[in-house]
């Protein structure tokens, strides 16, 4: 075996460097020196972040493949990776402060090491090329989660979230595997490739609309799409804030692009009727039914779990649209959606540490108390609204034009249901607007300071909103990164 | 040219306005102050080098080898891209008429910072209240204004023209505690946009069939390789009117497409410049304070819609009936205001009639300029008049804003006499008096010639028109000037200190913009800005005999105004009886607000608004609230699914999976 072929894998072994440096300090460092562990961390997962960005050091400039076909990379993998490794660094950067907490002194280096193997999971998701290596991923992203999910064990709500997070994940997890042996039986191969030109003279059977239907299931579990949603709810709001927002982000976001690689690889052109069709019907229930129950909601951290769920919906019209410039848009949308989510999280974050507060009601009046968190979270909710000029605006735009770039008539009639629903997302991200602005009630939340790191994460996530839509380079830098890994290739 | 110096013009302004915005009451107010004039400095530093570089660097990029100054794209950068042809850039375009403008903009725009230092405190050196806020809106405005020059493409130009309306608004606002304020800045707000509506259908009418939002590609040929060529060879001229004459394109309404496409981008340049009928927001937006009159009101933005159709012109040479349009509309402006001004007792108005007027001129000018006659003369003299203009209009907009700050009053019944006590606004004052005048040897005798020259190589009938109007800005410019300055003089009250000059933070700007009203004339600008980048020398356009004609209706008009108010005496009155109606007319500037109010009230908003107004109240807000109760009804409905329970999860997940793969089975067979 050429171990050379190692390489190619720059940046997981930089997360898996990381990950190894974190649990030596953990290990073997004083039982003082882990007051320093957060930071500590989070500067490692900043380091490995901007040699991504770095073509000659870490980020793969061109495409190769590694270990038989089984590892793929190209631009615009290396893209999304040095994505999800921002969103991460902004996750990590607002934990610290919840990391750092006395309670946690024994704990938090596990923290750290349980996220950076989803985060290596996940790495190892999107790269596949065969589905052994993508089931190890799936499950390396998976499992360690439902541990994360209870981080907080004297809490009841921790428990049954990762009870439910659990038990979830393993169902989803045996539907998945069902779909891949019918897979297997219908193409004899687990390599995508291989599966898609095996696959591609059969013609239609009962088997194939099982497998594809059960594989979507299994993403559907990670995307958290309806009807495979159920348990987000309840898992978002017993998790601890900062899992919360690794979940709603950075999982969904690495699914959301392996996702589009196995429809796009595997099961390709051929079939797209049969699996854009499926997506279709669960875009529309996704994102509408995530509308419905978000409007009801008073627990900050469910309400997002119902608004993240919509937002899979949208980031689903990139996978719809089929080409190169929805997949750009489907990514800058990841991006955007990073930001702006995260910014939320980090004030609810903020504002349950100090108080204990997590409900709607409980932020009424907070623009006069807490001035500049209320404006945190009133551009947040704005970007995830779609409301110009922040960039959750130019995100919409360029995912629905991308989508109707693909030109059916059906897809003009998705894009206007999904139009429909962001007004309805608009009446639900403003209640918040509304509580915190004009609700005439007594505030319930106190001025408090909030911490540095939180701060900082604050200043990063709404220098993101601001900026992201604005410049245009971001999105133009994807779409010729998407470009260059020439889509064609992945249609074969 | 490096792309360093033209960002940071855009960018310190910008920078500016966010330092000052946001972080403004942070600061002390002369901290403030300091900081914009600064940064505003810094601007006007660069923006001299940029135009010196252009102009007399002789670079193959800025000059050819006949001598021709070509158009420079410094930089541009997409910033948007829906598709190939709907392409958003923001860019940098370096020719003779941007590069005149950086120098005019950052030129007023100092001035006006420095000017303010002074003019925004009261007598006892206190700052007024907003200080910061003031100077933050107008960092914002001349960051707007460059970019407006600047632009390399009518989108961005439409931008930025966006951007420039919305500080003026801010600005005119800006004691908005002060209803009249308010309304002010509310309808010029309003009368802006309603014009920008024409320009943006006339971009989208234009860009469409040309297929191109660039000023490069619209104006000029493009020369493989040279693609920044100025020159319009007969051959591109051509090209482009075939497009728009070629059977494809429709006839609307008995005009080309491209007669209708640039009338209507004229139309947001009517709104900008104040002209006929879209000139009412202008005397009423001097509610704002005074150097932003200066600013704003007199050098910069309203002279925009000039620049329009400046930078345009090669395509409305294309269609001289655009042209003869733009011709005519300047003309009845101009005679309309400078009857008005002749009228009004608010020292702001006067002024603000007189620059709709001059502005006027300037339209006037460009109309009738044809490349036949003296290598378009027209073109050169109008962007000259606006060059001398801005300086001498700014000149008088700071000394009448010396005076309000001095006597507390716009009403210049309450002024009378006062050189005596204000000598350096006297005498700057007087030289801007003279320079508007057309006096030799100031500045705006020479630019004016020019523009009356080239009326006369067009029409005699403009040409007299036009002379006609150039005699009464002086008849109105030396009545205000005497009733300010000589009159019978107040007597100063017991205990009141009398009226003075103003510290030198409000005197240097006065002077120095004295120096350029002086001197200005004889800038040999034929050989820095033509319609084609083919200099020229200037005299030998100079007509002498136009010169001598107009020189004598200026002296006339202004030996009538000596002779009518240099003394208090009963010429006045005898003139008003004996023109009764005119008189009352023109003091009420002919009604055009009243028409508007009854056009607006009487017929818009009662028989229009009001039966659309029930539509939306009961049809459409019905519809919406249908849609909302059924959302909530369905949101309460489906409520059930969230149980709670894992088993129940599981179950829908599978069913979910099944009914997902049934029923697409189903539809497929």
């Amino acid at each position: 075996m050429d171990y050379s072929q190692f390489l190619v894998m720059k940046q997981e072994l930089a997360v898996l460097v990381v990950f190894l440096l974190v649990f030596l300090y953990d290990t073997f460092m004083p039982r003082g020196a882990g007051k320093a562990l957060p930071a500590f961390t989070t500067v490692l997962l900043l380091l490995a972040t901007a040699a991504g960005f770095c073509p000659d050091c870490l980020g793969s400039s061109c495409s190769a493949e590694a270990f038989a076909g089984m590892y793929a990379t190209s631009p615009i993998i290396s893209a999304i990776k040095n994505i999800l490794n921002i969103g991460a660094v902004i996750v990590l950067i607002q934990s610290v402060s919840w990391a750092g907490s006395d309670d946690m002194r024994i704990r938090r280096g596990e923290f750290y090491e349980l996220l950076l193997v989803t985060l290596f999971g996940m790495y190892l998701m999107i790269s596949a090329r065969h589905f052994l290596l993508f089931v190890i991923g799936l499950e390396c992203a998976s499992l360690p989660l439902a541990a994360m999910v209870a981080f907080d064990k004297s809490r009841y709500e921790s428990n049954e979230a990762a009870v439910k997070y659990i038990l979830t994940a393993v169902f989803s997890s045996a539907v998945f595997m069902m779909g891949l042996s019918f897979v297997y039986a219908l193409g004899g191969s687990l390599y995508f490739s291989d599966l898609y030109l095996a696959m591609a003279g059969g013609g239609i059977s009962l088997m194939l609309v099982l497998a594809i239907a059960f594989v979507i299931a299994g993403m559907g579990f990670k995307l958290s799409l309806v009807p495979f949603h159920l348990w987000t709810a309840d898992v978002y709001q017993g998790a601890p804030t900062s899992v919360t927002s690794y979940l709603s982000v950075i999982s969904k976001g690495s699914a959301a692009f392996a996702f589009l690689v196995i429809m796009a690889q595997v099961f390709g052109t051929c079939y797209a009727e049969v699996w854009e069709w499926m997506l279709y019907a669960i875009i529309i229930v996704t994102i509408t039914v995530g509308n419905l129950f978000a409007m009801r909601q008073n627990n900050m951290k469910r309400f997002l779990a119902f608004s993240s769920i919509s937002q899979a919906g949208y980031i689903m019209l990139g996978v719809i649209g089929f080409n190169t410039m929805s997949m750009a848009a489907m990514m800058y949308y990841i991006l955007v959606y990073i930001f702006s989510n995260l910014a939320a999280f980090g004030v609810i974050g903020a504002i349950e540490r100090a108080t204990g507060k997590i409900d709607m009601s409980d932020y009424c009046g907070l623009s006069k108390t807490n001035p500049r968190l209320a404006l945190c979270m009133m551009l947040a909710m704005f970007s995830l609204a779609g409301i110009p000029p922040f960039a959750g605006f130019f995100s919409k735009f360029f995912i629905f034009t991308g989508a109707i770039n693909q030109g059916s008539v059906a897809i003009y009639v998705l894009v206007l249901i999904a139009l429909i629903n962001t007004i309805i997302s608009l009446y639900y991200y403003l209640l918040v607007v509304k509580a915190m602005y004009i609700n005439p009630d007594k505030p319930v939340v106190q001025p408090f300071k909030s911490t540095c790191s939180e701060r900082l994460g604050l200043w990063i996530t709404v220098a993101g909103i601001l900026l992201l839509g604005l410049a245009s380079c971001v999105y133009t830098w994807l779409l010729n990164t998407s470009f260059l890994s020439n889509f064609a290739a992945y249609l074969m | 040219m490096d792309a360093t110096l033209p960002i940071l013009i855009l960018a310190i302004p910008l920078g500016m306005f966010l330092v000052l915005g946001l972080a403004g009451c942070k600061m002390s107010h002369k901290m403030a102050g300091v900081l914009g004039c600064l940064g505003m400095g810094t601007t006007l530093v660069l923006a001299y080098t940029t135009a010196f570089t252009y102009f007399f660097s002789g670079s193959p990029e800025f000059v050819n080898a006949a001598g021709e100054r070509l158009q420079a794209v410094i930089f541009n950068h997409t910033w948007l891209a829906f598709t190939d042809k709907l392409v958003i850039r923001l860019g940098f375009l370096l020719d003779p008429i941007s590069a005149m403008m950086l120098v005019v903009i950052t030129t007023i725009s100092f001035m006006v910072h420095l000017y303010s230092m002074g003019y925004m405190r009261d007598h006892h050196g206190v700052y007024e209240r907003g200080f910061q806020r003031f100077y933050a809106f107008l960092s914002l405005f001349s960051f707007s204004m460059l970019g407006l020059v600047v632009a390399t493409n009518i989108f961005q130009m439409y931008i930025f023209w966006e951007l420039v309306g919305a500080s003026s608004y801010l600005l005119i606002g800006f004691y908005y505690v002060k209803p009249s304020a308010v309304s002010a800045s509310k309808k010029a707000f309003i009368v802006t946009r309603f014009a920008d509506l024409g320009f943006l259908i006339g971009i989208l009418i234009l860009s469409y069939y040309t297929g191109t939002f660039n000023f490069t590609e619209l104006t000029s040929a493009p020369v493989e390789g040279m693609a920044d060529v100025f020159n319009v060879s007969e051959t591109t001229a051509l090209s482009v009117k075939s497009i728009f004459e070629s059977s494809a394109t429709p006839v609307f309404l008995g005009g080309s497409v491209l007669t209708w496409a640039l009338v209507l981008i004229f139309m947001g340049g009517m709104g900008k410049s104040a002209m006929l009928p879209l000139h009412i927001w202008l005397p009423d937006a001097m509610e704002g304070p005074t150097p932003v009159s200066a600013l704003i009101h007199a050098a910069t933005m309203v002279v925009a819609g000039v620049y329009l159709v400046a930078r345009l012109f090669p395509l409305y040479l294309m269609e001289v009936t655009a042209l003869e349009f733009v011709t005519w509309v300047g003309a009845f402006t101009a005679l309309y205001a400078a009857i008005v001004a002749c009228t009004q007792i608010d020292i702001k108005r006067v002024l603000a009639f007189s620059t709709i007027s001059q502005i006027a001129f300037m339209m006037v000018s460009l109309g009738v300029a044809r490349p036949e006659f003296h290598h378009g003369l027209g073109y050169m003299a109008s962007m000259f008049h606006l060059f001398t203009h801005a300086m001498f209009k700014a000149l008088l907009f700071l000394g009448a804003g010396a005076l309000i700050h001095a006597i507390g009053s716009n009403d210049y019944t309450a002024m009378h006499g006062l050189r005596k006590y204000m000598p350096v606004t006297h005498w700057t004052f007087l030289i801007g008096c003279l320079a508007i005048a057309g006096i030799i040897p100031f500045s705006g005798f020479f630019s004016k010639d020019e523009i009356l020259s080239s009326c006369l190589g067009n029409s005699t009938f403009i040409y007299i028109w036009m002379s006609l109007v150039a005699g009464l800005t002086a008849f109105y410019m030396f009545r205000l000037y005497y009733l300010i300055f000589w009159w019978k003089e107040h007597k100063i009250p017991e205990g009141h200190h009398a009226p003075h000059d103003q510290p030198w933070t409000m005197s240097l700007p006065l002077v120095i913009l004295a120096a350029i009203s002086l001197v200005a004339g004889f800038i040999p600008f034929g050989k820095f800005v033509t319609w084609n980048g083919h200099p020229y020398d200037f005299m030998a356009h100079f007509d002498w005999s136009v010169a001598a004609v107009s020189l004598c209706v200026a002296i006339v008009a202004i030996v009538l105004a000596t002779a009518m108010y240099r003394k208090e005496n009963p010429l006045p009155d005898k003139f008003r009886a004996a023109l009764p109606r005119l008189w009352e007319w023109a003091h009420h500037r002919f009604y055009w607000d009243e028409l508007y109010l009854f056009i607006t009230h009487k017929i818009i908003f009662d028989r229009i608004c009001r039966p659309i107004a029930w539509f939306d109240r009961h049809i459409i807000d019905g519809t919406m609230d249908a849609f909302a109760t059924v959302t909530h009804a369905a949101s309460r409905a489906i409520r059930p699914l969230q149980s709670g329970q894992v088993q129940l999860y599981v179950w829908w997940y599978l069913l979910g999976a099944l009914a997902l793969g049934g029923i697409t089975m189903l539809c497929l067979l």
